[in-house]
């Protein structure tokens, strides 16, 4: 089958991350990336099933992986080769269609009794994710045992895939597990009416979170920084109350707060940063303008950053990670799984729209790039369009 | 004798012509034969002696009292005088406010007077600095007086120091400086560089508060006036004479000094500047060459620090004291007098090169929003009857108009320009989604009183400044401006003046008239 598989190369990993030093989105040409005629998974159990990706997003966390330039945590809980691609809508061998919920926790990997996090729901945070039958791997398109979604085929257990409505487009579904994330990252801590809340960035997981928050704190005020002016007609179009450039976020908060300052840190502040990108600029942005007991989610995913956290100390901000989904607890006080909640907010808020492109897999290298260009091309998702390979439809 | 202004048809031999870009200048050739050149006329003589003629206005002043007999000892007096919004550039020392106030404090102390204050009428700038205030008043004066804390700088927004007159008719609020308030004199000290100045515009304005200038600094007064070079069609000066009505009924009995001076505005070095081109000799040709090239290369930030170091040899042409509405008259007969040209007629297209300075830009930066102010605000008002420039016409300036700020001076600049501009440029939408909120921001007030910024709601009253002039011409567009800034402001930015004609030209079609606003010096149109 076709599949782009990225196998353990430390040399073309460094060269991955030079080649994306010199120009974003080329290390995908330069790496341990490529597209591959391999044989298809085993099913790792006997409740496993094949499924044929239709779409395939390409995610941040993809483009550390391809950039060279993802975190050396993962490294244990990855396995190789893999083939990457976790934002899947896919058909079953019946023909109807399904969207993964990718993380590979214990039911997934067959041991019981389930982890502690398991047990509440929270996958994301299994503690299991190098155990079991698998091997390691967070999630489907990190594991060597499952495939990805960039590839005609993968296999998939029946806890991690959800029924797409016939009425869902294709570009809908691929958008259902990121807007997942998103709506973890904005129900991490639910805003009351009246609170400032501000999301850094405004890539896909900024404007999905921005959805989220008009969709569960409608009676909040939303401050978007945004790069990119086709990310802040977006940011706008979902709803933010106010948008503006990255370094105008400050001023904004500090007005809309009723702050004053220290040098350059708010005395007061926004009641929640939420903070799409995961930078070392970005974080301290947010330790910045986030007020005195504040809270910070980071739902971009940082790498290693040089932070000084003297603020943070000072002004007992709570700093927390927001990490895939699980189950949710509702602002109207019930629990819910986060895809399924995802799958309606995809669906009432019409996020198939911010499918900006698609490419077969052989144009992987003109994908990768769009992708970690996507802002400056005014592109928020790119994805794989596995639907017309001929492999597949075999 | 100084030769009075004069307008220029521009033909095939008339050289080209200068234009201000902020920290430079250019030469720009106008389209022949549907061009004219208004020249400012020449700076009048100074008086020769200018502390013979202080004196003299102090004894002999105009519908009041000589000034020894309103002094007494055990009396209260408070002399006020214009901030560093005045002169432009600043003068020469010793600055004229010097010399009048030693005039008034000699006479105090003739008279045994010892409760004597000083106050900076700030009105809602930004706090002079102690070599700002020394250059007003003088070392003498701020020797004796800032050390003891009677030199003191208005502050609106301490309400223990403000003092609620009363109202007029039409419910405007007169608060002002409490010690100026409670005196038994008020003595204000005025330069009167345009006939917008003084009157009862120095006290209403420069010694009120935002609850009191909100009734007249607003987009519907400003809009109204037209122009506020010419009082008795301004609303904004309508609603400070009924404010000095106010005053006058309930407030401190004011001994107000207005004086004038002339237009020299640039040290010799730069005397091309206020030349008529063709006048020019092979000095000021090696001067414009030189300089011009010089500030091509220098960063901008050194230019601006050149250019601010300049002081102006301007001096007094005249000085009348006494009742504030009696001695203005004379003042802006007297400013008038110097500046005033006489032109046929308004254009299609009105052209005007925008200096490095306005009047809240002293040693700072001119921020596109001040661009906005001097252009829209000040050259467009340059006028008595009709402006210069027709209903629907075009305005083109010259200016690098950068996206640039001066974080101390202008904070609630940066912001306005940021967040209200980005959403809209409508003053009265302005007026009303945003300026309560600048107005009554605690960081902004904060900086106010204790920093030097301008105080929060100060952008929107460049905006007002300008509305006038937004709501008459059909389009601005700005030679030289960096982009971004330009669309910010609503404008169209143009890289040469043949690309500003050509746009100007969707508006005001191909053989439209043009008539640039030739200036240093200043000077007034009076179009009919």
């Amino acid at each position: 089958m076709k599949a782009l598989l990225f196998e353990r190369k430390p040399a073309r990993y460094a060269a991955s991350a030079i080649a994306a030093a010199v120009r974003p989105g080329r290390g995908g040409a330069h790496g341990p990336l490529s597209l591959s005629d391999i044989d298809p998974h085993e099913l790792p159990g006997p409740d496993w099933v094949r499924i044929r990706p239709r779409l395939a997003g390409i995610c941040g966390s993809d483009l550390a992986t391809t950039e060279g330039h993802s975190s050396r945590y993962f490294e244990d809980i990855v396995s190789f080769p893999f083939v990457p691609g976790h934002e899947v809508v896919a058909d079953l061998e019946s023909g109807s269609r399904v969207v993964l919920e990718p993380v590979l926790g214990c039911v997934a990997r067959n041991i019981t009794p389930v982890c502690a996090s398991c047990a509440r729901g929270d996958l994301g945070g299994c503690e299991r994710l190098a155990f079991g039958d698998l091997g390691a791997g967070l999630q489907s398109g990190f594991c060597c045992d499952t495939g990805g979604g960039w590839s005609t085929f993968m296999v998939a257990h029946p806890s991690q895939l959800h029924a797409v409505p016939d009425d869902m487009s294709d570009e809908a579904a691929v958008m259902v597990e990121p807007t997942a994330c998103a709506i973890h990252g904005a129900l991490a801590h639910v805003p009351t009416e009246g609170d400032i809340v501000v999301v850094l960035g405004a890539g896909t997981l900024g404007l999905l979170t921005l959805a989220a928050l008009k969709a569960f704190a409608p009676d909040i005020t939303t401050i978007v920084g945004a790069r990119y002016l086709e990310q802040r007609s977006w940011a706008a179009k979902l709803g933010a109350t106010h948008v503006c450039a990255p370094d105008e976020v400050g001023r904004l908060v500090r007005r809309m707060s009723g702050s004053l300052a220290y040098g350059n840190q708010l005395t007061g502040g926004a009641d929640i940063v939420i903070d799409c990108v995961g930078s070392e600029a970005s974080i301290t942005e947010a330790l910045r303008i986030v007020k005195p007991k504040g809270r910070i989610t980071l739902v971009g995913m940082p790498n290693n950053v040089s932070l000084n956290l003297t603020n943070l100390w000072h002004r007992e901000t709570h700093l927390v990670g927001a990490y895939a989904y699980g189950t949710e607890s509702m602002p109207d006080g019930t629990t819910r799984r986060t895809f399924d909640v995802a799958m309606e907010l995809v669906r009432s808020a019409d996020l198939g729209r911010l499918v900006s492109a698609t490419y077969p897999l052989r144009e992987y290298r003109d994908a990768l790039e769009h992708a970690a260009n996507s802002g400056r091309r005014g592109a928020v998702k790119v994805a794989f369009d596995l639907r017309n390979e001929k492999e597949r439809n075999r | 004798m100084p030769r009075p202004g004069y307008v220029h048809d521009v033909d095939k031999s008339t050289p080209p012509t200068l234009f201000w870009r902020g920290e430079g200048y250019s030469l720009e050739k106008l389209p022949v034969g549907r061009s004219r050149i208004i020249y400012p006329g020449e700076p009048e003589d100074a008086l020769k002696d200018i502390d013979g003629a202080i004196v003299n206005a102090l004894l002999n002043p105009i519908d009041q009292d000589p000034l020894p007999a309103q002094l007494f000892a055990g009396m209260k007096l408070t002399i006020a005088f214009d901030d560093i919004s005045l002169p432009l550039p600043k003068m020469q020392r010793p600055d004229i406010r010097q010399r009048v106030i030693e005039a008034v404090l000699d006479l105090a102390a003739a008279a045994g007077v010892d409760d004597v204050v000083l106050i900076a009428a700030l009105a809602l700038h930004r706090r002079m600095t102690e070599d700002e205030l020394r250059h007003a008043v003088g070392d003498r004066v701020y020797d004796a007086f800032a050390p003891r804390g009677l030199l003191q700088q208005h502050d609106a927004e301490d309400p223990t120091k403000l003092a609620f007159i009363g109202e007029t008719p039409n419910g405007e609020e007169v608060e002002i400086n409490k010690r100026a308030a409670e005196s038994d004199l008020l003595v204000y000290v005025n330069i009167n560089l345009v006939a917008m100045d003084g009157g009862w515009k120095s006290t209403a304005t420069g010694l009120s508060s935002y609850r009191s200038l909100r009734h007249h600094h607003n987009p519907t007064t400003m809009q109204a006036s037209h122009s506020f070079m010419d009082q008795h069609a301004s609303e904004l000066h309508k609603s400070n004479w009924r404010m000095g009505k106010v005053m006058k009924d309930s407030g401190p009995k004011v001994f107000q000094i207005e004086t004038t001076l002339n237009t020299n505005t640039f040290p010799k070095a730069f005397d091309f500047l206020s030349k008529r081109e063709w006048e020019w000799t092979g000095r000021d040709r090696a001067a414009f060459l030189a300089s011009s090239n010089a500030l091509k290369r220098t960063p901008s930030r050194v230019a601006r620090s050149i250019f601010h170091s300049i002081e102006a040899p301007h001096q007094m042409t005249s000085i009348q004291a006494g009742d504030v509405e009696a001695v203005h008259k004379i003042t802006t007969e007297n400013v008038y007098r110097q500046q005033m040209v006489q032109v046929e007629g308004q254009t299609d297209i009105l052209t005007m090169g925008i200096p490095y300075i306005c009047p809240y830009n002293v040693n700072s930066i001119m921020n596109p929003i001040l661009v906005m102010c001097m252009g829209l605000g000040y050259f467009f008002n340059m006028y008595r009857g009709k402006p210069l420039v027709r209903k629907g016409g075009v305005v083109i300036m010259t200016h690098p108009t950068p996206w640039e700020f001066n974080p101390v001076h202008h904070p609630s600049y940066i912001d306005f320009f940021e967040q209200c501009l980005a959403d809209t440029t409508d003053p009265h939408e302005l007026h009303k989604k945003y300026e309560k909120q600048f107005a009554e921001d605690e960081w902004y007030k904060h900086l106010y009183r204790t920093s030097y910024a301008y105080h929060g709601v100060h952008p929107f009253y460049m905006w007002y400044w300008g509305s006038h002039g937004l709501q008459h011409v059909g389009k601005v567009i700005i030679v030289g401006g960096e982009a971004r800034s330009v669309r910010r402001l609503g404008f169209t930015p143009a890289s040469t003046m043949n690309d500003a004609f050509e746009i100007a030209s969707d508006v005001v079609g191909r053989d439209a008239t043009v008539t640039h606003f030739h200036s240093p010096p200043l000077m007034m149109a009076d179009v009919h």
